[in-house]
């Protein structure tokens, strides 16, 4: 489908972004410190980045926050009762500068929250955000989107994709009707189109996934894993900064006579992940772990979800403390 | 470097030792740990200022046990480590040859524990200068900015436990933060459940702690944890007068009675 392109100078951003922030929460990326790019609500527009190329987090607790309570209950004497959480009272979130990558894993997410049955505070959340997605014009040693059917510039996900021009003006491609309807209430700070180009980050392909995927269809039982693995201390870091992981927990927390059940993010890398009441742990070591998490992008959501469960953003390579390099192992095990 | 190299070669043809835990270059340039177990891959070891994690973390991960007598390379804190696995009876000093490396990048002769005790002795075993100055900025806030600042940075953690793994000293195959039934501290990563873990985990590291930085390293969103097991090493020092990591037969200071302990700190 043909899509509308306009030019957006840089004070008009600055001026679309105010105008949004009044009546939206937005969601955009600060640099925190010299190490961090952090996502926070209605930041001032001077502190908002264009030149980041991954923040710290993903953005996937806007529709899979780290906890999510599910309902309220209380008990008394002669009953007990279950209050909903409203979900209609949910604000409307406007996503600001994300990147292509952070933007695919929406949908990857919802391949796995509404596979079979729809879960409604995933997609009530979801349905809140407007996705107004910034193309990357650096990358780094750690981006490998091209490997994974992404692109720097890729529009997946985005209801309005932001590239930026070798002049620092921006180009503003409208894809969907929530993106067009931006467009259409404030025309004035659009412009026609130039010939100006937008500056796109180069990122090679590293690896085919297609290759990947047939190649563990066998690989399960491989020394890979375990010779690859061995310095992985199996924490939950790689799972939680990850765009696409969706595994949680359900708890119940009391006090008194109320209380609430909630979900929270869990990981595979960690034992207690697949412990049994038994005590017998069908993963009983980190080599396990670390081959599910390839193993469920790479082989089993094509499979099940037809769709990879990763979109290439390098994130749980750029947070791993001892440097497990994702896109190093899957260019490996192409060649196994 | 070269030294380190043909040691480690050495003890892997003699047979000596069945893996020799080290660091390598990863395809950014980070260092990261490397477990040779072929001599003819031992010229990937590399050693210099980029290779800080704490190797000691490996010497209790069963997939590394399983290899039975083993070589480590270790600079200061990967030794106190071990002296205190030893003494916590998670390490066999039997098993492990230790490949000492000084201040200055060189290989030292460690033939046994007591000469590793030795060196460590004559080492400066107080908290890294840099974090030593932060925390004497800390010092000067009052109770109320103090639990402020912590509170903030607690507000940024995700609960990955990438600060636990990375410890040596946080071995626990079942930490208290998975014992469910009741569950002692909230999963959630929520200003309370935060709070309750890193009191908890500094807690568990009174007087075990050995300074070396690792879990504040290992935080994928900057906390600077480490600062909170540093503090309580210092106040160790100051109550107790032990540094830990000192002796392969350490007893934990939170868990032993002297008659002439100051007591000074009980309100
Ligand atoms: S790969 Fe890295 S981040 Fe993931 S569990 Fe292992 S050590 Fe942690
Ligand atoms: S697996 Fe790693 S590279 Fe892939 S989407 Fe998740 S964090 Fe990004
Ligand atoms: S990789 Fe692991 S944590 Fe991530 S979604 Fe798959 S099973 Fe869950
Ligand atoms: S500094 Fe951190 S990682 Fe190192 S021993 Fe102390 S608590 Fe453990
Ligand atoms: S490593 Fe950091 S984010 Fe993870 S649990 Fe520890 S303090 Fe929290």
């Amino acid at each position: 489908m043909e899509t509308t392109r306009k030019l957006i100078r840089k004070h008009s951003l600055e001026l679309l972004y105010k105008k949004l922030s009044a009546s939206n929460k937005v969601y955009a990326p600060v640099t925190a410190t010299d190490k961090q790019v952090e996502y926070k609500y209605n930041p001032p527009f001077s502190d908002v980045t264009f030149d980041h190329i991954r923040s710290t987090l993903s953005v996937k607790n806007l529709v899979f926050p780290k906890v999510e309570n599910l309902f309220i209950f209380s008990n008394s004497k002669t009953e007990s009762s279950i209050t909903d959480v409203n979900l209609n009272l949910l604000p409307n979130v406007v996503l600001w500068g994300s990147h292509p990558c952070d933007n695919a894993a929406f949908d990857i997410l919802r391949s796995i929250f509404c596979w079979d049955i729809n879960d409604e505070f995933f997609s009530k959340r979801l349905e809140k955000v407007t996705v107004i997605g910034l193309a990357c014009h650096t990358s780094d040693d750690y981006c490998f989107c091209t490997s994974t059917g992404n692109a720097p510039n890729s529009v997946k996900g985005s209801d309005i994709l932001l590239s930026k021009l070798s002049g620092g003006d921006y180009i503003a491609e409208f894809i969907t009707a929530k993106g067009s309807s931006i467009l259409a209430s404030s025309p004035e700070l659009f412009e026609n189109e130039t010939e100006e180009k937008a500056v796109i980050a180069v990122v090679n392909t590293k690896f085919s996934h297609e290759q990947v995927t047939e190649k563990l269809q066998t690989a399960f039982e491989h020394p890979f894993w375990v010779e690859n693995s061995l310095r992985c201390i199996g924490c939950g870091a790689c799972t939680y900064v990850c765009p696409t992981c969706a595994c949680f927990d359900i708890q119940d927390e009391t006090k008194g006579k109320e209380g609430r059940r909630y979900r929270s993010w869990d990981s595979c890398g960690f034992g207690l992940f697949t412990l049994h009441t038994s005590g017998h742990n069908p993963r009983h070591v980190q080599s396990q772990r670390w081959r599910q998490r390839i193993m469920h992008k790479f082989s089993y959501m094509p499979d099940r979800n037809e769709s990879l469960g990763c979109v290439g953003c390098g994130r749980c390579s750029s947070a791993c403390p001892v440097d497990m390099n994702i896109s190093e192992q899957l260019e490996a095990l192409q060649n196994i | 470097m070269n030294n380190l190299i043909s040691r480690a070669k050495e003890l892997l043809e003699s047979k000596t030792v069945n893996v020799v835990i080290g660091y390598e270059a990863g395809p950014t340039g980070l260092a990261r740990p490397a477990f040779i177990t072929d001599s003819a891959k031992a010229d990937k070891l590399i050693y210099d200022e980029r290779c800080v994690q704490n190797l000691a973390v490996y010497l209790t991960k069963a997939e590394v046990k399983n290899f039975g007598k083993m070589a480590i390379v270790a600079r200061l804190p990967v030794m106190r480590s071990i002296m205190m696995l030893i003494s916590e009876q998670q390490v066999i000093g039997d098993n492990l040859i230790i490949l000492g490396i000084s201040e200055d990048n060189s290989l030292l002769d460690i033939a046994s524990i007591s000469v590793m005790q030795g060196y460590i002795d004559k080492c400066d075993l107080g908290n890294p200068s840099k974090d030593r100055e932060i925390l004497a900025e800390l010092n000067k806030m009052t109770p109320e900015e103090k639990f402020s600042w912590w509170q903030n940075q607690f507000s940024k953690c995700i609960k990955c436990y990438a600060c636990r793994q990375a410890c040596p000293m946080c071995y626990c195959i079942r930490c208290t933060v998975e014992v469910n039934q009741p569950q002692w501290i909230p999963v959630q990563a929520n200003a309370h459940g935060n709070t309750e873990w890193h009191i908890l985990r500094a807690m568990h590291l009174a007087g075990r702690c050995i300074s070396c930085g690792e879990c504040g390293r290992a935080c994928p969103v900057g906390i600077p944890c480490h600062l909170l097991t540093m503090q309580l090493a210092d106040q160790v020092w100051n109550y107790f007068h032990v540094h830990a990591g000192t002796s392969d037969k350490m007893n934990s200071v939170l868990s032993t009675y002297e008659p002439n302990d100051k007591e000074s700190f009980i309100i």
